[in-house]
Order: structure tokens, then C-alpha cells, then sequence
């Protein structure tokens, strides 16, 4: 169901744009890498339906009143300032949050029309669906084989192995890399190297998401163009949430984007998420309708 | 809306998310592991509850006021005498001359380490002072007896008075002072340890010596974690047996002596429960009279010494 | 020069006051003297051990009996008495040991009252003096209801609680150690908490858990006040044939031989504090060995 429900201020922002904003802070150049087309969104089923989320650390809201419908087998990026919640909302897809003691959860996240928060929903089975890649990249102290095949083991998948093994390696594009020093420590491997890994472990136990928390922060330029380019061919099979600080990144590979900004309560003690805009990702980029996100994708505020 | 993408492998239109069956095991194991936290609890009551009871039938004979106050302890012997104030004073007379080893230079020792020494000082003290804290206190006890004591006799000044007898607690006590030494210089190195650079750099800045910096910034800040282990350290002379049993005594002296012998509480409730006293005896029953005495000091003193600790650590944490 | 209004008058930079330097000279004497006390204890203490038991260091000491006659007495009842017990002790209190430790880290909610309770609870435990567990040890288990004799079960059980402490309180720091991204990394994965637990968490924290459990074992092997509550002091003439043997152990043997008015016991005595002196070196080199060499640096 492609629902327009992001929450959009009206008419400001392209005045904004034609009444004289100096020209070196105009709208990003979009310098995508590849031209894949992107009005598919609009025929693709919502794999995530989020409606009115609201996520409280001990009685305080991180992010306030979200509803998003993120597209299957599409790249969604969340965007904004750091501080404004976009892990945090990243993380309530997979129900990672129930590890942080006091996080409590309002409003639904539906999942393929199941709300994921419903009782009687086992966490555990969520994450086998819905797996998730780190900002820094947390390898297992073992094996490059032993971290692949960790997850399939413990879901008791059945089959050979080392197929799983190699699937999982080639479609996480590494497998050249790493075929002939499988038994060799994945702690030896370079952070680029490392964060394909986890990536590789994410997709042995076959998920149909994928969630990607400011995967490429801690990694050099090459390695992140590589992962970019990854990502473009996980598009196919995979749907991708990615939360990125980095604009240019969100722009380069992503079908859609949210972007989210932090509001100060009355007191002026606590910060709150918001989802501020929602669209495609040429359109944020070069003609938001809110004068936020204007002001956040020109740079003018950080 | 209907997918509309056919290359990838189509999904399953009904996911089910609740567990496709209750995990038992999980719970069993939750369980299991939750049992293995409650034996320290159990340990705990059961201490209690062993103590309690035995000393509570030994109190409905001999009243308690007379048990505390009382000077002669001799149960053993017809009439016997259940005063326990000769073996308290034994045990304050051991724990003072242990204390007046192991404060002043397990401090010193954590001072300088934590203030002067260097890295590779510290790589060589540590194990020593880890070796020294792992002898086993019968070693000790034999050292104090073998070694201490006619050491003591041989140099012993005369203006001093009588040199130490065979037994005394002078020698048991320097030597579990020594045992107790590094408890000390590491719960107190510790808590220097955890006082702010900042702090002492403040104070040089204002051009104070080292002596200035560590004993009037760093010592004061970190004052509550030293005294905790200063706590700790009687807590265990107190309890200390071996080294009393070997070197100091087994005949119980009403005496501020440290020259002399005597029998702390911890040497009798041993010397008793050698001596296989029949079950449900008043003999028997005094280990547990005495157990309980010796318990509750060291109770008392170690829930101190713990919460300070915890203050500290969360002052500087 | 002296500057007005009564300041003092100002040394020349890099001149410290000699007052000043005598006293913080004097200071850090005071403290190596604090030093030295420790260390040159510790050496007396060995080189006194070794001058007066060096000479016993034979085959009879660690093959032959106990006996009244100190020339053809040895330790062998003792040195295999220790091994039962601490062995036995080994298999009871580190899994048990281990197993809270997981608890109180991994499942239990640090902010609830019993969790707490739980934790001083242990911490006060380990402080406690050994020979109150002795107490526990001869009111529940050797007579009371648990009647189990002046046994070696009766010993591991008691060392067990002596040592559980040590035990949980090593071990959970080494659990603490494992960075939370592993746990993350597993979890995310759709593993259980236990499959997390055994699959990524205690392999990782092994290293750090081994260590703890030696130390905790050398302490079990060189308690003797609880032991001889239990009933280790008695003429022991034999190895122990099972758990519900009678039993005597090295520290035991060792006051034995101490209390015996003869020299020549206490040459024995030093002979036998010798090998106990070497297990625990044995044991704690290993400990050693094990943190260098396996230990991880996150």
C-alpha cells in the first residue's frame, strides 16, 4: 500500500528556493551511481507500515509520532542530525531496542501487515527475518567460515554448509577474497573487509530486510564505495533501510528517503525525533518541499 | 498492492512471528542459572541458620550479659567459666599488632605505586605483593612460630620487659600484618587510582611538591576507598586462624600484653573443633556461641567497608 | 629582592627550598621502606622455608605414610587427599560458580532489589572468615541433617561455598570484558539468548574465566582452618578411596607436623611447605600463562 503519509509543511520551500538563496548553498547535484529508475516505489508492496511510532527511553521520547510505509526491494535512507533518533528508529524494526532496559514502544510496526510489537510475537523469529548491520563492524572472534556460518547453525537451516557458506560470501561479494583463507581469523581482516563479512553473516540466514545502521561511518572511501555498490545488487533480492549522517551517501544510493530533525521540548530539556519529509530521493534532493530538510540537504545547517 | 517484481524469488504471503513453539529450554536454562545465583543465598542463610540455633540453646543456659562480660573462659573444665572476654581481647590484641604492619606501609606501598613508581617498578612489585597475598596462612603460621618468635627473643631490648614467651601474639599478629598487607596496598592503590588526573595536576600547577599532591590532594580524595580497606583488613585479622592457632596460643589470657600467650576466638573455635567434642555438649556448643560473636563482628565490618567502597566508586565513576 | 606588603621573598626558578626536598626525599624513603617490608618478608620467609626443609626433600616425603617416627614419615595420604578434595571441589563449584555469574550478568535486571541483594551478598561472602564456613560445614553437613561423616564430600562442599565467591566475582568480569557488540551481532542474527550465550559469549570469556577459577582453586588448596572442623586432623595413614572416604590434606599434615614438639617434625613440615608452595606456583604460572596468552584485547 503506497500511502502518502509522510508529513509534508506546505508551500515553503520552493519559494524558498526561487526568492534569491544564494547560489552556493543551492540544491545538491544528485550524483548517483547508476541510473536505476525510481518510480517503481509507487507499485511496490510496504514491507514495513509504521503509524504513529513512538519510542521512550525511561518515559522520555527519543522519536515522537512516526508513520512511514518503507517499500519492498527498494534502498530507504533516514537522514538527519545526529542526535534526532534515526538508530533508534532503525533499531524498533527488528526489535533490537528490547535489549536497552526501559525503552518502551507506542503506536504499531507493521511488518507485512503483522504489527511486530503485537504480544505473543517472538522477537527472536523478527530478527530471522529482519537482520541488521552495524556501525562498526563486529566480526565474531572466529573463523571467516565459523562467523558465515554461525547464524544458519543456531537456526538449525538445513542443507550443506559450505554451500550456505559460499552463497552467502559471493552475494556479499567477498567471496573472491576470502575463498582460500576460510579458516583464517576474521579479526585479521581490514575494517572494508570486515563489514562485507557481517553483511555475508547477515545474509547466510536469508532474511527479506535488511537494516543498515551508518554501515559505511568507520570505513575509508574505497570500502564504502564498494559496500555502495553492494548495496545496489542486494537491491534485487533484499529490502534496505539504511540510516546515513552522510548526504552525499544518502543520495547516491538510495530510491527514498526520510529525513527526521530533533525538537527541544517546552522545557528545553529533551530531545525528540520527528519525521519532518518523506520522498523520493531526487526530489529531496533538488526540490523539498520543507524548508528544514532544504536547509539540511544544502548544508546550511548540519 | 501486488509485487510486481518476477525475477526475485517470491516470499510467503502468511509469515508467522510468534515462536512456533513456547522455548522451553530457554526458560530451563534461565532457571537452571538463576538457581546457581540463589546457592550464595543459600550459603548465606545457611550460615546464619547453622549459628543460630546452636547458640541460641548455649544462651538459654548461660546468659548472654555474662558471656560478654565475663573474664575467665575455661568450658571445659569443672565448674566451667564462659566469660569470652579473654579471647576478644586476645583477638583485639593480634588484630592491633597486625594493624600496626599492615596500615602504615600497605598505604605507603599503595602510594608510592599509585604516585611514584614507575611502569615497569610496578610490573616487578605487583607479583610480589600477588604472591604474597596467595601463601597459604599455615606457611605463615610456621614462619611466625619458626622464624618471628626466636628472632623476637634475640633481639629483644631489656627496657622493653619480659622478651616474648614460646607462644605470644605479638609475632602471630606482626605476621598476619604482613599477610594482610597487600589487601591493602590494592584496594587502596585502587582507589587512588581512581582519583582525577585533573585533580593532582590542579594542585601542581600551584606549584605543591609531591609530598603536597599526594597527601594533601590525592590521600583526602580518595580517603573513603582507603578507609574501606582499612575495614577489610581487620575484617580479616579477626577472622585469621592458622597463623593464631600455630603461633600465638592456645590457653586463653585475660591480657594487653603482646608478649604473651594467648587464645583469640578464631584459635578456640579450631582448638574446639579438634578436640571432637560430642554433638549437643555445652563444648560443642561454644564453637558455635563463639562462631556466632566472631560473625557478626565480621559482618558488621565488612557491609561497611562495602558500602564505602560503592560510595567512592560511584563519587569518581 | 622582596617584593611589598610582607610577600615572602621568591627562590630562583629551578631552586626548590631544601626544606622542601629533605622532607619529599625523606617521604619517598618512608614509602620504598613500605616496599620493602613486603618484599623482604616474602624472601625471609622462603629462604627460611627452604634452609630448614631442603634437606627432607625426598621420595619419602611424597610416597611414604604418616607415622610417629619422623624419619620414615611422608605426606602421600595428604598430597592424594588434596587432590580428591580440590579435584572435587573443581567439578562442583565452577559450574555452579560460572552458571550465577552468567545469571547475574546476562539475565538478571541490575535494577531490581533482590538483584542487588544477591550482589552484596556475595560480595560479603567472599570476606567472610574461612573458618565460619567450617562452622556450615560441621553443623549441616558433617553432623545435622546432612550427616555425612568426616568425608571428602563433606570438605569439596564445604570448599565449594568457601571458594564460590571468588569463583562468580572472576568470572562475571570476565563476562563483562566481551564487548556488547558481539552479544548484538549474535542476537540480531535471530540466535537465543542461551545460543548466544554458549556459542559466542563464554567461548570469547573463557580465557578471563580459567584464570579466575585457578585462583579460586590455589585458595582451596591451601585452606586448612575449615578443614580441620571437618575432621582432617586425624591420624590418616591412607588414600582416600572415594567420596565418602576419611581424608586429611597437605596444609593439614603440614600443622600437624608443626604442633609435634620434635625438630625433626618441623623440618618435615618445612619439607612438605616446600611441594605445597610448588603446587601454587605451578598453578598460578598457569594462570599466568593462560591470561598472556589467550587473553583478548577488544
Amino acid at each position: 500500500m503506497a500511502q502518502e503519509n509522510s508529513e509534508r509543511t506546505n508551500g515553503i520551500g520552493r519559494a524558498s528556493l526561487e526568492r534569491g538563496a544564494p547560489a552556493a548553498s543551492g540544491p545538491i547535484r544528485l550524483n548517483r551511481r547508476h541510473d536505476h529508475p525510481v518510480a517503481e516505489w509507487r507499485n511496490s508492496e510496504a514491507v514495513f507500515d509504521l503509524n504513529r511510532l513512538t519510542i521512550s527511553y525511561d518515559g522520555v521520547p527519543a522519536v515522537r509520532d512516526i508513520s512511514l510505509a518503507l517499500g519492498a526491494r527498494l534502498i530507504t535512507a533516514i537522514i538527519g542530525p545526529s542526535g534526532c533518533g534515526k538508530s533508534t528508529l532503525l533499531r524498533s524494526l527488528n526489535r533490537m531496542n528490547d535489549l536497552i532496559p526501559g525503552a518502551t514502544v507506542s503506536g504499531e510496526v507493521l511488518y507485512h501487515g503483522q504489527d511486530l510489537y503485537a504480544p505473543g510475537i517472538d522477537p527472536v523469529e523478527v530478527r530471522k527475518r529482519i537482520g541488521m548491520v552495524f556501525q562498526k563492524p563486529n566480526p565474531f572472534p572466529k573463523s571467516v567460515y565459523d562467523n558465515i556460518a554461525f547464524g544458519p547453525r543456531v537456526l538449525g537451516m538445513k542443507g550443506n554448509m559450505d554451500e550456505i557458506v559460499e552463497r552467502a560470501l559471493r552475494r556479499g561479494a567477498l567471496w573472491d577474497e576470502v575463498k582460500d583463507r576460510l579458516p583464517s581469523n576474521a579479526f585479521g581482516m581490514s575494517g572494508g573487509q570486515q563489514q562485507r563479512l557481517c553483511i555475508a553473516r547477515c545474509l547466510a540466514v536469508e532474511p527479506d530486510v535488511i537494516l543498515m545502521d551508518e554501515p559505511c561511518s568507520a570505513l575509508d572511501p574505497v570500502s564504502t564505495a564498494r559496500i555502495e555498490d553492494l548495496m545496489f545488487e542486494l537491491k534485487e533480492r533484499y529490502s534496505i533501510v539504511i540510516v546515513t549522517h552522510n548526504m552525499q551517501q544518502a543520495a547516491r544510493v538510495s530510491d527514498r528517503a526520510a529525513f527526521l530533525t530533533v525538537e527541544l521540548d517546552e522545557q528545553g530539556k529533551h530531545r525528540t525525533g520527528r519525521v519532518v519529509e518523506y520522498d523520493d530521493t531526487e526530489t529531496m534532493f533538488t526540490n523539498p518541499s520543507d524548508e528544514r530538510t532544504e536547509a539540511y540537504v544544502t548544508g546550511k545547517v548540519g | 498492492m501486488q509485487a510486481t517484481d518476477a525475477t526475485a524469488t517470491p516470499r510467503p504471503v502468511t509469515i508467522r512471528l510468534g515462536a512456533t513453539r513456547p522455548r522451553w529450554g530457554e526458560r530451563a536454562i534461565a532457571a537452571a542459572l538463576c538457581l546457581c545465583a540463589l546457592v550464595s543465598v543459600a550459603t548465606t542463610v545457611g550460615i546464619v541458620v547453622a549459628l543460630a540455633e546452636p547458640s541460641l540453646e548455649f544462651f538459654r543456659s548461660i546468659p548472654i550479659g555474662s558471656f560478654l562480660t565475663g573474664t575467665k573462659w575455661s568450658p571445659l573444665f569443672s565448674p566451667p567459666d564462659f566469660g569470652v572476654l579473654p579471647l576478644i581481647s586476645a583477638t583485639l590484641v593480634t588484630t592491633a599488632c597486625a594493624l600496626v604492619v599492615c596500615i602504615p606501609f600497605g598505604l605507603g606501598s599503595a602510594i608510592y605505586l599509585s604516585e611514584y613508581a614507575t611502569v615497569s617498578t610496578r610490573k616487578v612489585v605487583k607479583p610480589f605483593l600477588e604472591v604474597l597475598a596467595g601463601i597459604p596462612t599455615v606457611v605463615y603460621g610456621f614462619f611466625a612460630l619458626t622464624f618471628v618468635t626466636p628472632l623476637l627473643r634475640e633481639v629483644w631490648p631489656g627496657f622493653l620487659g619480659d622478651p616474648p614467651q614460646v607462644f605470644n601474639a605479638l609475632s602471630a599478629g606482626l605476621v598476619m600484618g604482613v599477610m594482610i598487607l597487600p589487601t591493602v596496598a590494592s584496594l587502596s592503590e585502587d582507589a587512588l587510582s581512581a582519583v582525577p588526573r585533573s585533580l593532582r595536576e590542579g594542585a601542581y600547577a600551584l606549584g605543591a611538591t609531591k609530598l603536597h599532591v599526594s597527601t594533601r590532594v590525592a590521600v583526602p580524595a580518595a580517603l573513603s576507598g582507603i578507609v574501606a580497606s582499612f575495614i577489610l583488613g581487620i575484617s580479616r585479622a579477626v577472622g585469621e586462624t592458622m597463623i593464631v592457632l600455630i603461633a600465638a596460643g592456645g590457653t586463653p589470657n585475660l591480657s594487653l600484653n603482646p608478649v604473651e600467650a594467648m587464645q583469640t576466638m578464631t584459635a578456640f573455635i579450631a582448638a574446639a573443633g579438634l578436640g571432637d567434642q560430642p554433638t549437643g555438649s555445652i563444648g560443642y556448643k561454644t564453637i558455635f556461641a563463639v562462631g556466632s560473636t566472631l560473625f557478626i563482628a565480621t559482618l558488621a565490618m565488612n557491609i561497611v567497608s562495602i558500602r564505602l567502597v560503592r560510595r567512592f566508586r560511584e563519587v569518581y565513576e | 629582592m622582596s617584593v611589598a606588603s610582607g610577600l615572602p621573598s621568591s627562590p630562583a626558578l629551578g631552586d626548590q627550598p631544601d626544606r622542601d626536598r629533605v622532607k619529599g626525599a625523606l617521604f619517598r624513603a618512608l614509602l620504598l621502606l613500605s616496599l620493602a617490608v613486603g618484599v623482604v618478608t616474602l624472601i625471609a620467609l622462603l629462604a627460611q622455608v627452604v634452609l630448614k626443609g631442603g634437606s627432607r626433600l625426598n621420595e619419602a616425603l611424597i610416597f611414604h605414610f604418616p607415622s610417629s617416627d619422623p624419619d620414615v614419615a611422608g605426606a602421600q595420604s595428604a598430597i592424594a587427599g588434596t587432590i580428591w578434595v580440590v579435584g572435587l571441589t573443581a567439578l562442583i563449584c565452577i559450574p555452579i560458580g560460572v552458571g550465577a555469574a552468567i545469571y547475574l550478568e546476562e539475565y538478571a535486571d541490575p535494577e531490581r532489589w533482590w538483584n542487588r541483594l544477591i550482589e552484596l551478598n556475595i560480595q560479603n561472602l567472599a570476606a567472610v572468615p574461612s573458618i565460619v564456613y567450617g562452622i556450615l560445614g560441621l553443623g549441616f553437613l558433617v553432623r545435622g541433617f546432612g550427616g555425612l561423616g568426616q568425608v571428602v564430600l563433606a570438605a569439596s562442599l564445604t570448599l565449594t561455598l568457601l571458594v564460590l565467591p571468588i569463583v562468580i566475582i572472576s568470572a562475571r568480569e570476565a563476562l563483562r570484558a566481551v564487548p556488547n557488540s558481539i552479544r548484538e551481532a549474535a542476537l540480531a542474527l535471530g540466535a537465543t539468548r542461551w545460543q548466544m550465550i554458549s556459542r559466542q559469549l563464554l567461548p570469547a570469556a573463557v580465557p578471563g574465566i580459567a584464570t579466575g577459577c585457578i585462583l579460586a582453586l590455589s585458595r582451596a588448596i591451601g585452606e586448612a582452618a575449615p578443614l580441620v572442623l571437618l575432621g582432617g586432623l586425624t591420624f590418616i595413614t591412607f588414600n582416600p578411596s572415594g567420596l565418602n572416604s576419611a581424608f586429611t590434606v597437605l596444609p593439614i599434615q603440614i600443622f600437624n607436623w608443626i604442633s609435634r614438639p620434635q625438630e625433626e617434625f618441623r623440618v618435615l613440615a618445612a619439607a612438605a611447605i616446600i611441594v605445597l608452595l610448588a603446587l601454587l606456583l605451578a598453578m598460578n604460572a598457569s594462570a599466568i600463562y593462560l591470561r598472556n596468552r589467550f587473553e583478548r584485547k577488544w
